[in-house]
């Protein structure tokens, strides 16, 4: 059991909880998930680990509401428990000085990004941060992430704050600019990482994605996170989640994705029903 | 008196009833049953049936015992040596162990010892389950890691020793491949559980959610203990590697039966996880697993559930109970067939499955005719769901992260057969994390000895 220290409302349909857990914060490094369960008849649910700060034993995870499970997991409240709550898995993000980085955050991706970036700097990176959302008030942790950046850009899909368009049109303006760019990571929806990672592949810039298939275990043992990456079929939960974007198979991670789509509708509508 | 020729048959749910529920196949004896059946054993002065099984349980004993009618002393025998009789009595191969070299055997059938230990067991869960004395504290400290069938073993044997023990699982339920991997319909999740809380009540304190390699290394570990026992399992899935294998709809066997067993999915939507409910599903592979799988299939409502295995039945190394279960189920069997390759929809599911036909020759090193792939002879099957049962190698989270274990070829753990002793100091490992892919009872028969070399390595300190 895992404590809710705190809960906070980042924006429409997107929550930020500080979770109690001594061990995974003294453990956790940027890049690395939890997988948490919060009923008995819950399902196993992956999500990055935003910050953990090992001196208060805090977890930080930001997740968006889309299914039934996590529309469920955001009516818990401060001071709730979460039933099963383990970590940190997956590989730790490569953190070294390459030089001039960007990091993309897309969506709630921009949440996974945060941790990878702050460690990219205290090596000295020179980071540009790109960040982006639909429409400006889903997009989320600006305030910190800003201040980190050496340059800093935000993108809305529909302009209504930064640049209108996709982060990787940013992206490209840097790159039509002639600008050194030595690493990108990406993370994000698959289109937005698709649409990078094959923008940064005709300049030859190391683009690293972190994916976000359906796990179950999270320990290696089941393969339903396999991708395929350079023709290779890796286990994302012990491999990854982070991969050279160059060599991804998107679209086996999109139609993967979406294996159970019509389970999932029934589980929502079920849910939503209940509680309506 | 004339002694019986066959076992006393044992009732179970018919195959048209049994397919549409995961209830538990058989029945178990009741104890008029269970008492002839005991009075089929021959009493052996030399019985070579307690060196057939691997933790050495007093057979003859136990079932003079049942004959006697005391099946509370029976089931204290029982316990001496196995700590999970109602998991044994049920998924032990007892036709390749005690069952084998009974004498009775010889000329008959042998004496049914596995329904017999699960009779006992099941008499005493129901009567209610004394706790045997544990010897005082020794104050030394000893982790486990991974709660199977090794895992309590080697945990239930230290407690009774003395010692305190913690066990480390990295599921949010306790009991490794006998909660995730066997299914409901063989064995009940209420007697693991059942089994799981006698161990705690040796005083064993389990803690889930704790990835060993993760949360903690070893090394993180034997700063807090005295010693480390790894039963890891075999919990790295195979695929072959074949074109199309990653298309939606196919599974490994482990993702299949985990989703149904430890997630429930059968019981979607009440449990959030879900499963793909196949019309036509394929199951690669001949094991215990593979026909594990091809019964789930049918239970979630499939219209042709298929075994396609590369050799013969008689090459298949799953239990023939098993395979006689899957047959009366109306599993359909398609030998001397190799996959080749899926077929996928525009959506990127798997529609068709094109297999080869084999043929059998020379004798290979597993003892079994190898299979050849006959040129030409491509035939496509239609399927919506494959499941990948070919096996699985050694959970590599923990050779990955401990400096100093050497490890095999295949991703073991090396470790002592005789003591389980690794190659690093403190540390022991057994299961299938050191054989690979084996049987419940040979884990728990590597949990026994690894017990009692623990138990000398820590009173004495000396490696």
């Amino acid at each position: 059991m895992a404590r809710i220290l705190k809960k906070k409302i980042l924006a429409p349909g997107i929550k930020e909880f500080i979770v109690h857990s001594s061990l995974i914060a003294q453990k956790a490094l940027p890049g690395q998930f939890v997988v948490l369960r919060i009923s008995e008849e819950g399902e196993r649910i992956p999500l990055t680990i935003a910050e953990a700060s090992p001196e208060d034993g805090a977890v930080r995870i930001i997740f968006q509401e889309v299914g039934k499970s996590t529309k469920q997991l955001a009516l818990l409240e401060e001071g709730d428990e979460i039933l099963d709550f383990v970590g940190p898995l997956g590989k730790p993000s490569e953190i070294e000085f390459f030089g001039n980085v960007v990091g993309i955050g897309g969506g709630v991706g921009s949440a996974v990004i945060y941790p990878v970036l702050k460690a990219l700097k205290k090596k000295g990176n020179y980071l540009i941060g790109i960040i982006g959302a639909r429409t400006h008030k889903l997009l989320i942790m600006e305030d910190e992430i800003k201040p980190l950046c050496d340059e800093f850009y935000a993108t809305t899909d529909d302009g209504s704050y930064g640049r209108k368009g996709f982060v990787s049109d940013a992206l490209f303006d840097l790159l039509k600019e002639g600008k050194k760019i030595e690493r990108v990571i990406a993370i994000g929806p698959v289109p937005m990482m698709r649409a990078v990672a094959n923008l940064t592949k005709s300049y030859n810039i190391p683009t690293i994605v972190s994916l976000n298939p359906i796990m179950l275990d999270a320990t290696g043992m089941c393969g339903v996170c396999r991708v395929e990456v350079g023709g290779e079929t890796k286990f994302a939960c012990v491999d990854g989640p982070e991969f050279d974007g160059h060599k991804v198979n998107f679209d086996l991670l999109a139609s993967r994705l979406a294996t159970y789509q019509v389970e999932e509708r029934i589980s929502l509508e079920r849910f939503e029903k209940g509680r309506g | 008196m004339k002694i019986r020729e066959k076992k006393v048959p044992m009732s179970e749910q018919l195959p048209q009833e049994r397919i549409k529920n995961f209830n538990e196949v058989p029945f178990g004896y009741t104890e008029e049953e269970a008492v002839l059946e005991a009075s089929r054993c021959l009493s052996c002065k030399k019985p070579p049936c307690v060196g057939g099984c691997p933790v050495e349980i007093d057979i003859p004993d136990f079932i003079a015992k049942i004959r006697e009618r005391k099946f509370r002393e029976a089931a204290r025998i029982l316990k001496e040596k196995n700590c999970l009789p109602a998991i044994c009595g049920r998924v032990c191969p007892q036709e390749e162990q005690c069952e084998k070299v009974c004498v009775l055997g010889k000329k008959f059938e042998p004496c049914a010892i596995g329904r017999l230990e699960r009779f006992v067991a099941d008499w005493e869960a129901k009567e209610g389950i004394e706790i045997p004395k544990v010897e005082k504290p020794t104050g030394k400290r000893v982790a486990v890691v991974g709660s199977g069938p090794a895992g309590l073993t080697v945990a239930g044997d230290l407690a009774k020793m003395g010692h305190e023990v913690v066990i480390f699982e990295a599921l949010h339920k306790p009991g490794g491949v006998l909660v995730y991997g066997i299914p409901e319909f063989r064995l009940p999740k209420a007697i693991v559980q059942r089994e799981v809380e006698f161990v705690k009540a040796l005083g064993v304190k389990v803690v889930l959610n704790f990835v060993v390699g993760k949360t903690k290394t070893v090394d993180e570990l034997l700063l807090d203990f005295d010693a480390v026992f790894v039963g890891t399992g075999a919990g790295l899935p195979w695929f072959m590697n074949i074109p199309g294998e990653n298309a939606s709809g196919i599974y490994s066997a482990n993702e299949y039966l985990t989703r149904v067993n430890l997630m429930k999915a059968y019981l979607f939507p009440e449990y959030d996880t879900p499963v793909i409910r196949g019309k036509r599903v394929a199951v690669i592979g001949g094991g215990n697993v593979a026909m594990d799988s091809a019964r789930t299939a049918l239970r979630l409502g499939a219209e042709k559930s298929m075994i396609i295995y590369r050799r013969g039945r008689e090459e298949m190394p799953a239990r023939i109970e098993e395979i006689i279960r899957a047959e009366e189920e109306g599993v359909e069997f398609h030998f001397l067939t190799l996959p080749v390759r899926y077929i996928t929809d525009e959506k990127g599911w798997v529609s068709e499955m094109e297999c080869i036909k084999m043929t059998l020759g020379e004798v290979d090193s597993s003892g079994r005719r190898r299979p050849i792939p006959c040129p030409g002879s491509e035939f496509r099957i239609p399927v919506d769901t494959v499941v990948c049962a070919i096996g699985q190698s050694p959970n590599p989270l923990i050779p990955q992260t401990t400096p100093g274990l050497e490890i095999g070829r295949h991703g073991n753990i090396i470790a002592d057969e005789k003591t389980g002793k690794t190659t690093k100091k403190g540390v022991f490992a057994g299961g299938d994390i050191v054989t690979g892919a084996a049987t419940v009872i040979l884990a728990m028969g590597a949990g026994r000895i690894a017990a009692r070399s623990i138990d000398e390595y820590v009173k004495s300190g000396i490696w």
